[in-house]
C-alpha cells in the first residue's frame, strides 16, 4: 500500500540527509508502529507519505514514494486527500471548524461527495470513534482525548485507505489513549486501513503493531516484526526489558503475555523486597501546604477543599485524569490563580500576593509548554536574563545547564531545541533563582525514552537523600512516576482521592499502575531497574 | 405513483432547528435600517423592545446567546458620551430652555464653530438624547443578529464563489481566541521568571512567544488543510477564476454603495436603486460562474424555507415602512427640537414594528446544543 524506492530526504541547509536510501513496502491492513528518537526521521518519513514532505516543508526528496499506486511527485497533499488521512501531533492546531460535525465533514466537502453520503458517513464515523453525544459542541469544549478522536475521525470520513497518525497518545491520559488506540484498533480490524503510527510511549502501542519501523538516527530504516526488533533496539518498553532481563523466549510485547512467562520471575521474587530510599523523615517543615484550598474559574470548580503538603526530600507525583485539577494546584502553589476558599502557603508566603520575585526564591514551576518560559535569541542570551531576573552570580544558568544537558550550544535558537533540551533549559532558569519546591507540570509530554531517562537522573540528583529541595510533578506517565516518585497523590474531580507512597497507590490500580508492578502483581515491583538489582542480589 | 409533499409549513418546518443565519441577519438589518430613519423616541423604543422580544424568545443557548446585552450596555454608553459631548462641547442649536450654565472658555478666532462650557440647553440635550438613541437601537440590532445566529453559520452558506474566502474568515474567528489564551498563559509565564509583565518592554515580551507560536500554528493548520483538500475544487481555469473575482468584488462595491445611498437618505433615491440593483446582478452573475466549476459539495446546509422567508420578510417590511414614512415626511418620524414637542406616534412604522415581532412565533425554537 505504501512503497518507498530508495528514498532520500535532505532539508536545506543541512548537512546530513535525514533519510537515506530507504525502500520499504507497507502491505495492506498492517497496524505499522515508527519509533526512534527525536530528530532521527520520524515526522519526515510519515510526512513524506502524503507529499508534505517535499510539496510543502521544502528540502529535496530522491527516488520515489507510491501511495496506493500514485506517486508524490506528482500528486500535491490534497490530490492524496482521498487515499491518505493525516493527523498531526497536536489536534488542535488542525481544527478547521467550529462544531465536531461539521469538522468531521470538512475534508469530505473538498473531495465533493454526494450530501447524502457525507452524512451517512459522518453518523458512522461518530458511532466508530464514540463521538455521537458531542456531534454539536464547540472543539473548544472537548477533553485533548476527545479532541484527539475528532482528529482521527476527521481523517477517517473520507475514507482514506492510509491512515497516518504522529504521536497521537503522547498528550493524552492513560484512560484516553485506551480509547484512541482501541478505535485504531477497530479500523485496522474492521476496515482493513492501513495504519502508520509514530509513538514514543511504547509501552501502550506495541503490543497491536504488525510490524515496526525502527529509525535509528543515521537515515536508516531498520524494518521487521514487533518482537525482532525489540529484542535488539536500545529503547524498549518496560515489559519488554523485564522480558530480556529474565531471558523470556518469544519476547513479550503485552502485559498479558509477559503475565503468562513470569510466573516463575514471581517465584524468585516472593521473598525479597525492592530496595528503595526510604520515606524522608517527616521532621521538617513542610515546604509548601494547601488546606481546604478551593480553586474555581467562574462556575468551573477545579479543586474543591484540597489538603497537601511537600516535605523536603519527597519527589511526589500527582497523577489524575486530563482536567482533574492536576495543573490548578500546581499553580496555585506558585500563586498563579487566587484560592477562593482555603488557604495555601509555599515558603512561608502566601502565593498569589507575594512578589514574583520573592515567589521564584521559594518554588519555581515548569508550565507545560517550557517555551512559555522562554523569549531570549539563543540559548545563551537566555541564561543570561535568568541570572539577571534571579540576581544570581552571572553563569548560574548556565552552570546548571551544563550539568542537565552539556550537548546544548549556546548559539541555538530556543525554538529551535528537541523537546527534552528545552525542558532541560526551562528547569535550568527555574532552578537559577535556587527555588527549594521544584514543580513540573507534564515534563514528558513529547519526550522520548532517552529525555525521560535524563529527566528522572536530574530529578533523583536534585532531591537525593538528605536534600533540603522537593519536587512535585503532575504527569499520565505511570512509568515515570514507578521510577522516579517516592508519593503519589491521585486528584480526581478536584478533590484528592488517594495519597501515599508510590508503591501502595500505583500497585493493583488498573490505570496508574506500571508495566512491571502488572507483570509481577500483587508482588510490589515498580521498574525493571528494581527487579535486577534485587536478581543480582540473589546471585 | 403520487408523491406525498409535505407542505413547508407542517410539523416538520417547526421542528426545533437553527433558523437560516442569513435569515436572521436580513432581519436585523431591517430593523437597523428602520431604525435610522427616525429621531423619535418613541418608534425607537419600540424598535428595541421588538428586538428584544425575538431575541429573548429565539436566542440559543449557545456561548454568543449572551451578546445582546453586552451591545445594550454599548448603547447606553454611546447614549450617555453623545449627551455630554454635545452638553461641553457642542455648537448651539438654538432653544432657550437652559438647564445649567457650564464656565465657558474663549477660543481663538479660527474654532468659532466650537465651543467649550457655556450654557446647556434643554433643547441640544434632547437632540444628543435622539441622536445617541438611534445609534444604541441600531447597535441592539447588531447584537440581536449576533445572539439569535452563529456568524460562522452565516460564513458557511455564503455562496461558492466566496467559500474559500469564508472559510478562511472561520478558521481566522476560531485562531483568534487561541492568541488571546496563548498571550494570557505567556503573561503568566513571566511571574514565573519573577518579573512583572508591563510597560513596552514586557509587551514585547509577551507579543513575540505568541506571535512566534501563532506563527507556527498557522503553517500547521495549512499543511493540515493541505492534507485534507483543501483547495483541491478550485482547479479551474484562471481565466474564468479571475472573471468571478472581478464580477463578485464589483458587484459587492455597486450593492455597498447603492445600499450607503439608500440608508443615508441624502443622495438621489434612483440613482442608489440603480447602483443597488446594477451591483446585485454582478455579484449574482460573478456567483453562478464561480458555482459552476466548483466539484464541491455541502455538508448538512441549512435550509432556507417558508419561517426563513417570513423572517427576512418582517426585516424587510419594517425597513420599507420607515423609510416611506420617513420619505413621505409623515409627522413624528423626525422630531423638532426647538420648540421640543412631545413625539407622536404615526401608524405606518407603528404598523411595520409590530409586524417584525412575528419572527417570535414564526421561527422554529432553536435546537438546543448538548452539553
Amino acid at each position: 500500500m505504501i512503497v518507498f524506492e530508495d528514498v532520500s530526504v535532505r532539508y536545506q541547509g543541512q548537512h546530513t540527509a535525514v533519510l537515506r536510501e530507504v525502500s520499504l513496502r507497507v502491505p495492506e491492513g498492517e497496524l505499522c508502529l515508527v519509533v526512534g528518537q527525536t530528530g532521527s526521521g520520524k515526522s519526515t518519513l510519515l510526512r513524506a507519505v502524503n507529499g508534505l514532505v517535499p510539496h510543502f516543508t521544502g528540502g529535496t526528496l530522491a527516488g520515489r514514494v507510491l501511495v496506493a499506486g500514485r506517486d508524490t511527485r506528482t500528486h500535491r497533499p490534497r490530490d492524496l486527500a482521498d487515499v491518505v488521512g493525516v493527523v498531526g501531533q497536536d489536534p488542535r492546531s488542525g481544527f478547521v471548524a467550529d462544531v465536531v460535525e461539521d469538522e468531521l465533514a470538512f475534508g469530505m466537502e473538498w473531495l465533493g461527495l454526494a450530501p447524502d453520503v457525507m452524512r451517512r458517513r459522518v453518523e458512522e464515523t461518530l458511532d466508530l470513534l464514540g463521538l455521537a453525544d458531542v456531534r454539536r459542541r464547540s472543539m473548544s469544549t472537548l477533553s485533548s482525548g476527545q479532541q484527539q478522536r475528532v482528529a482521527i475521525g476527521a481523517a477517517l470520513t473520507a475514507h482514506p485507505v492510509v491512515l497516518v497518525l504522529d504521536e497521537p497518545t503522547s498528550a493524552l491520559d492513560p484512560q484516553a489513549a485506551e480509547d484512541v488506540l482501541a478505535a485504531l484498533q477497530r479500523l485496522v480490524h474492521d476496515l482493513g486501513t492501513t495504519v502508520l503510527l509514530a509513538e514514543h510511549r511504547l509501552e501502550r502501542v506495541v503490543q497491536y503493531a504488525d510490524r515496526v519501523l525502527h529509525l535509528p538516527g543515521d537515515g536508516r530504516v531498520v524494518d521487521g516484526r514487533p518482537g525482532q526488533i525489540m529484542a535488539t533496539a536500545p529503547i524498549v518498553p518496560p515489559v519488554v526489558a523485564l522480558g530480556r532481563l529474565a531471558g523470556w523466549q518469544p519476547l513479550p510485547l503485552s502485559v498479558r503475555d509477559a503475565r503468562r512467562a513470569a510466573g516463575d520471575l514471581r517465584a524468585r521474587l516472593a521473598h525479597r523486597t525492592p530496595l528503595r530510599a526510604v520515606a524522608p523523615a517527616s521532621a521538617y517543615p513542610p515546604l509548601a501546604r494547601t488546606s481546604a484550598l478551593v480553586v474555581r474559574y467562574g462556575k468551573t470548580v477545579a479543586l474543591r477543599g484540597v489538603d497537601f503538603s511537600v516535605r523536603p526530600g519527597e519527589i511526589v507525583a500527582l497523577m489524575g485524569r486530563n482536567g482533574a485539577g492536576k495543573s490548578s494546584l500546581l499553580t496555585a502553589l506558585v500563586g498563579l490563580v487566587e484560592p477562593s476558599g482555603g488557604s495555601v502557603s509555599t515558603g512561608g508566603l502566601l502565593p498569589h500576593q507575594a512578589d514574583p520575585n520573592e515567589m521564584v526564591r521559594a518554588a519555581g514551576l515548569v508550565p507545560q509548554e517550557p517555551a512559555d518560559l522562554l523569549y531570549a535569541e539563543s540559548v545563551a542570551g537566555e541564561c543570561r536574563d535568568a541570572d539577571i531576573d534571579a540576581a544570581a552570580a552571572a553563569g548560574t544558568c548556565r552552570g546548571l545547564l551544563a550539568r542537565l544537558a552539556p550537548e546544548i550550544d549556546d548559539a541555538t535558537h530556543p525554538r529551535d531545541l528537541s523537546e527534552g533540551q528545552r525542558l532541560c533549559l526551562a528547569i535550568a532558569v527555574v532552578l537559577t533563582a535556587a527555588p527549594p519546591l521544584l514543580l513540573l507540570d507534564e515534563p514528558t509530554r513529547g519526550l522520548d525514552y532517552a529525555a525521560k531517562r535524563r529527566l528522572t537522573g536530574i530529578l533523583r540528583g536534585l532531591v537525593s537523600a538528605g536534600s533540603a529541595r522537593a519536587v512535585v510533578l503532575a504527569t499520565h506517565d505511570v512509568e515515570l512516576v514507578a521510577e522516579a516518585a517516592s508519593r503519589v497523590v491521585v486528584v480526581a474531580d478536584g478533590e484528592v482521592v488517594a495519597d501515599g507512597p508510590t508503591a501502595d497507590v500505583v500497585v493493583g490500580s488498573p490505570v496508574f499502575a506500571p508495566q512491571v508492578a502488572k507483570v509481577l502483581a500483587p508482588l510490589p515491583w515498580l521498574t525493571v531497574g528494581e527487579v535486577e538489582a534485587a536478581l543480582e542480589a540473589a546471585s | 405513483m403520487t408523491t406525498l409533499t409535505v407542505p413547508a409549513w407542517g410539523a416538520a418546518a417547526r421542528l426545533p432547528r437553527h433558523l437560516h443565519a442569513g435569515a436572521w441577519w436580513l432581519w436585523a438589518l431591517g430593523m437597523a435600517a428602520a431604525a435610522s430613519r427616525t429621531t423619535n423616541p418613541l418608534l425607537l423604543g419600540l424598535l428595541l423592545a421588538v428586538t428584544a422580544f425575538v431575541v429573548a424568545s429565539r436566542r440559543t443557548s449557545a456561548p454568543w446567546g449572551g451578546s445582546f446585552s453586552a451591545f445594550l450596555k454599548l448603547g447606553l454608553a454611546v447614549i450617555a458620551i453623545r449627551v455630554v459631548f454635545q452638553a461641553v462641547f457642542g455648537a448651539h442649536v438654538g432653544g432657550s430652555t437652559v438647564l445649567i450654565t457650564l464656565p465657558e472658555i474663549a477660543l481663538p478666532e479660527w474654532a468659532a464653530a466650537l465651543k467649550v462650557g457655556g450654557p446647556i440647553t434643554l433643547e441640544a440635550v434632547m437632540l444628543a438624547f435622539y441622536d445617541g438613541l438611534r445609534l444604541a437601537v441600531i447597535l441592539a440590532c447588531m447584537g440581536a443578529a449576533n445572539a439569535l445566529a452563529d456568524a460562522r453559520r452565516l460564513l458557511r452558506s455564503v455562496p461558492g464563489a466566496l467559500y474559500e474566502a469564508g472559510v478562511a474568515l472561520v478558521v481566522a474567528m476560531t485562531f483568534a481566541p487561541r492568541l488571546v489564551e496563548d498571550a494570557v498563559r505567556i503573561r503568566r509565564a513571566h511571574r514565573l521568571r519573577g518579573r512583572r509583565a508591563t510597560g513596552i518592554r514586557g509587551l514585547g515580551r509577551v507579543a513575540m512567544p505568541v506571535l512566534e507560536g501563532s506563527l507556527e500554528r498557522a503553517l500547521e493548520l495549512a499543511a493540515a488543510m493541505d492534507s485534507r483538500g483543501f483547495g483541491r475544487a478550485g482547479s479551474v481555469v484562471p481565466a474564468r477564476r479571475r472573471a468571478t473575482s472581478l464580477l463578485v468584488i464589483g458587484g459587492l462595491l455597486g450593492v455597498g454603495v447603492g445600499a450607503y445611498g439608500l440608508l443615508d437618505g441624502g443622495s438621489a433615491a434612483s440613482t442608489a436603486w440603480a447602483l443597488l440593483g446594477l451591483g446585485l446582478a454582478l455579484a449574482a452573475g460573478g456567483f453562478v460562474l464561480g458555482g459552476r466549476g466548483s466539484r464541491r459539495t455541502r455538508y448538512r446546509p441549512d435550509p432556507w424555507r417558508l419561517p426563513e422567508w417570513v423572517v427576512a420578510g418582517s426585516g424587510a417590511f419594517v425597513a420599507a415602512s420607515f423609510a416611506i414614512a420617513a420619505s413621505r415626511g409623515v409627522p413624528g418620524m423626525n422630531l423638532l427640537i426647538v420648540p421640543l414637542v412631545v413625539p407622536s406616534l404615526p401608524v405606518l412604522p407603528v404598523v411595520g414594528a409590530l409586524v417584525a415581532l412575528l419572527p417570535a412565533w414564526v421561527a422554529p425554537q432553536p435546537a438546543e446544543v448538548t452539553a
